[in-house]
């Protein structure tokens, strides 16, 4: 037999089990014994790998079951069905304690998918103004940036939001002595309350100006971007969002009664009544996650543009593009590139750290299914659906941000 | 011809102070702004932040209650174990710092100044009041009461002369090296061993690990988690890449599972449901749920890490190894995992200051670790309402370890050159 009729795989195979070619060639008309023979061993050794991990499931499942009997419960998802009757402190949608244990989870999803959502529009906002802060020529720009990112990274976050809820938050004065901003914006022990915007009659005739505003400046963002003359200019920016302002700016004035008023919060005797109410969890868990986010995103952000290389900026100098157009056309795009993926994982840790609000009492997807697990006493399906929302909510979010990465990533041929 | 003379100074204002205000305060007329601006906030804040701190601060509820920070609720008469244990520590440090010097010694520098400066000022707060007690404690209960009632300035002083003397000790010694770095994982088990003692009425009894607390549990959390972690984490890392389909898509699963879903729900579960899984008579206590939860958790990352140096082992030094006759496992064990280790390490500090940080969700599970003893302090009447200081004090803890950690990590990576290629 001559070597060259050995797959390379075989080769390596036999050579790996440290015999020489010359017992090998032996070997293949006496064949292996069965238990040194590789193919047999991969199957053998997963056979076994899951029977042992049955056996330990079969377990666990046995003293599952006995525990459960012990304590009388039946297992299902039945108690979702049945009412609830705890109260929860907000939510998105109308609730009640004489509603379903389904219905009080809902709130709980709606109410982590309302933190989540907001804090992750705030954290990137605070996030890139620290990032770019952090690479500031001003020196003392630069060290407050450094400063806050460093106290923040090496600090637990739960201990932050137990600081900025009990040291803070909940030790803002009564309604009497409410903090007062303009006369629109206040805070006190009840919470943060914010004007409110309200329709007014005119309202539909302005939104045709907006609809009509966004469908152009979306038609010359178009054409501009594809122009030859333009493309490498800021036009395709500039001139559709003046289009996008101006145009309903115009139609603000044209239509003659103000198409959005405001409606201020009202002190009231015992609490303000009006405008948006923000209660004193939600905001404190709020800006918690903003502020401790915001700094691991700012060390994204500053990685991201530090990866593009100083040639890559210098060249851009060298062919006479202006500073804002080095940032806009060879800074931003090379940089979102590395700063996407980490990114990502940003926005599902805050989503996850979302669930740190049992520690402040707001009522979040986990601590209301905390509450459930506790009334009905079925922790195991609870668990069961707490983990499988937060897996669904990490899976899309991963998702939508892979395919958002794979469309900036540069095509390699 | 041009003499010295002849060439001109650089211009007055880009040199000195006055240039370096320029250069980097007052470039431009925003920066100017930005400066002042900023100036002001920082006037305002900090200032008020310093008036609060040296004023209205009431800091004896740190001080009035340094013990139960430090180690929570366990017993007093047997805190002489907490203190042995740091003087492992010591001896590992001093040691480390003499044979690997770098970054350990920097260390064992802090180390040593803490020491002193806590000696400070334990004698000029106690100025003495300890020897007395102790001069009583032992003339009324004997030779029995020596090491309980010792002073606690006396073991930081024990600590400081451990620490220069095996400095001194493992000064030049590079042959140690390894067996360093095995005495310091043999005294990770030394100190378990000694803080869960064992059986009743013996020299060392027993104390549940749910007497564990303060800022000792919060260390042996983290420690236990991580290093237990460690194993499982390589294997599930192996786990991933092998060609066995069950095994690969068991680790698969498991990896992404738990890396979708919050700690705290995993805590939960351990705690909630573990003694459901378990047999009705095998008890476990809480402080070993929330470390099962731990390390079940950071495996999974632990396993991305793995993963992540595992890749960078170029295949040629796979196939040079099947090429010397080596099988895949001895490939594994001999080449691969050796090199891939080593690159992990950076990350690996990375995880466990993240560990670290989150050991303080177990006061969701009602641990007593840091936070949970800073939340009982402020139950205490005398000490309502001083949330300000208790959690400022216990991220001040935070702060220091993490950043301590996260800088070596960096010399680490500096070191090992992990960063540049």
């Amino acid at each position: 037999m001559r070597l060259d009729d050995y797959t390379t795989a075989r080769l390596r195979d036999y050579i790996s089990k440290g015999a020489d070619l010359q017992q090998q060639s032996m070997a293949q008309r006496t064949s292996v014994p069965f238990w040194r023979d590789v193919r047999v061993l991969t199957v053998l050794s997963q056979i076994v790998f899951v029977i042992v991990l049955a056996l330990v499931a079969g377990f666990f499942y046995t003293n599952l079951t006995s525990a459960m009997r012990q304590r009388g419960l039946v297992a299902g998802f039945d108690f979702l069905q049945r009412e609830s009757g705890f109260e929860i402190g907000e939510g998105l949608i109308p609730y009640r304690p004489s509603d379903l244990y389904g219905h009080a989870f809902v709130v709980g999803v709606l109410n982590t998918l309302l933190v989540s959502v907001v804090g992750i529009f705030f954290a990137t906002i605070l996030g890139v103004l620290t990032g770019v802060a952090r690479l500031s020529s001003n020196w003392l720009i630069n060290r407050i940036a450094a400063t806050y990112i460093e106290i923040i990274r090496n600090t637990p976050l739960l201990v932050q939001l137990v600081f900025i809820y009990f040291g803070v938050f909940v030790k803002l004065p009564p309604i009497r002595d409410t903090l007062e901003w303009g006369g629109a914006f206040f805070a006190n022990q009840r919470g943060v309350f914010l004007p409110r915007p309200l329709p007014a009659p005119t309202f539909d005739a302005w939104t045709s100006f907006v609809l009509f505003a966004a469908l152009g400046a979306f038609a010359l963002w178009l054409f501009l971007s594809r122009h030859p003359k333009y493309r490498y200019t800021f036009y395709p920016i500039t001139i559709p969002l003046a289009w996008l302002v101006g145009f309903p700016l115009v139609g603000w004035f044209l239509v003659g009664q103000t198409p959005v008023t405001f409606e201020i919060p009202e002190r009231g005797r015992f609490n303000f009544s009006g405008g948006i109410a923000l209660s004193p969890e939600f905001s404190a868990l709020l800006t918690g996650l903003v502020v401790y986010t915001a700094a691991f995103i700012a060390e994204v952000v500053r990685g991201g543009l530090q990866a593009v290389r100083r040639g890559q900026i210098e060249a851009a100098r060298a062919i006479g593009l202006s500073e804002a157009q080095i940032l806009y056309l060879v800074v931003f795009p090379q940089a979102m590139r590395v700063i996407v993926p980490p990114l990502t994982s940003q926005y599902l840790n805050l989503a996850k750290n979302s669930s740190l609000a049992i520690a402040i009492g707001y009522p979040d997807l986990f601590n209301v299914g905390a509450t459930i697990a506790n009334q009905t006493g079925q922790p195991v399906p609870v668990i069961m659906l707490i983990m499988a929302t937060y897996l669904a909510m990490s899976l899309t979010t991963s998702v939508l941000m892979n395919i958002y990465n794979a469309r900036i990533q540069v095509l390699e041929k | 011809m041009t003499t010295m003379a002849d060439t001109l100074g650089p211009p007055r204002a880009s040199v000195g102070m006055l240039g370096w205000l320029r250069k980097n305060l007052f470039s431009t007329w925003y920066n100017s702004v930005l400066t002042i601006v900023s100036l002001w906030l920082i006037y305002t804040v900090v200032g008020q932040l310093l008036v609060w701190a040296f004023t209205t601060a009431r800091w004896e509820v740190i001080t009035a209650n340094l013990r139960l920070f430090m180690v929570g609720p366990f017993p007093p008469e047997q805190v002489w174990r907490v203190w042995f244990v740091l003087c492992i520590v010591s001896v590992m440090m001093g040691l480390s710092a003499g044979v690997f010097g770098g970054t350990m010694r920097t260390f064992a520098v802090w180390l040593a100044a803490s020491y002193a400066t806590l000696i400070v000022l334990d004698l000029i707060a106690e100025q003495g009041r300890p020897f007395a007690d102790f001069s009583r404690r032992v003339a009324e209960g004997g030779a029995g009461q020596f090491w309980v009632a010792l002073p606690g300035v006396v073991w930081l002083a024990a600590n400081l002369a451990l620490l220069a003397l095996s400095w001194i000790s493992g000064r030049g010694r590079a042959k140690w090296r390894a067996r360093i770095i095995f005495a310091w994982l043999g005294s990770f088990f030394v100190t378990v061993a000694l803080l869960q003692g064992y059986g009743r009425g013996t020299w060392l009894p027993e104390i549940g690990t749910n007497l564990w607390g303060g800022l000792l549990l919060t260390f042996m959390l983290s420690v236990v988690s991580i290093v237990v972690s460690f194993p499982l984490g390589v294997l599930l890392a192996l786990g991933r890449r092998s060609q066995l389909p069950a095994i690969k898509i068991f680790s698969v699963l498991y990896i992404e599972l738990v890396r979708g879903v919050p700690l705290v729900t995993i805590l939960y579960m351990t705690q909630i449901m573990l003694p459901l899984f378990l047999p009705g008579q095998l008890r476990i206590d809480n402080v070993t749920r929330a470390m099962a939860g731990m390390t079940l958790f950071t495996a999974a990352y632990m396993a991305e890490n793995v993963r992540g140096g595992l890749q960078a082992i170029p295949t040629g030094q796979i196939e040079a190894a099947h090429a010397v006759g080596l099988n895949d496992a001895l490939t594994t064990l001999l080449i691969v995992l050796p090199q891939a280790l080593r690159m992990v390490i950076p990350a690996t500090v990375g995880l466990f200051i993240s560990l670290f940080k989150d050991t303080t969700l177990a006061v969701i599970v009602a641990l007593l670790e840091l936070l949970g003893v800073g939340r009982s302090v402020l139950a205490q009447s005398e000490f309502l309402g001083l949330q300000m200081e208790v959690y400022i004090f216990i991220a001040a803890i935070f702060f220091v370890f993490s950043y301590a950690m996260s800088f070596a990590s960096y010399r680490v990576e500096e070191a090992l050159g992990v960063g540049k290629r």
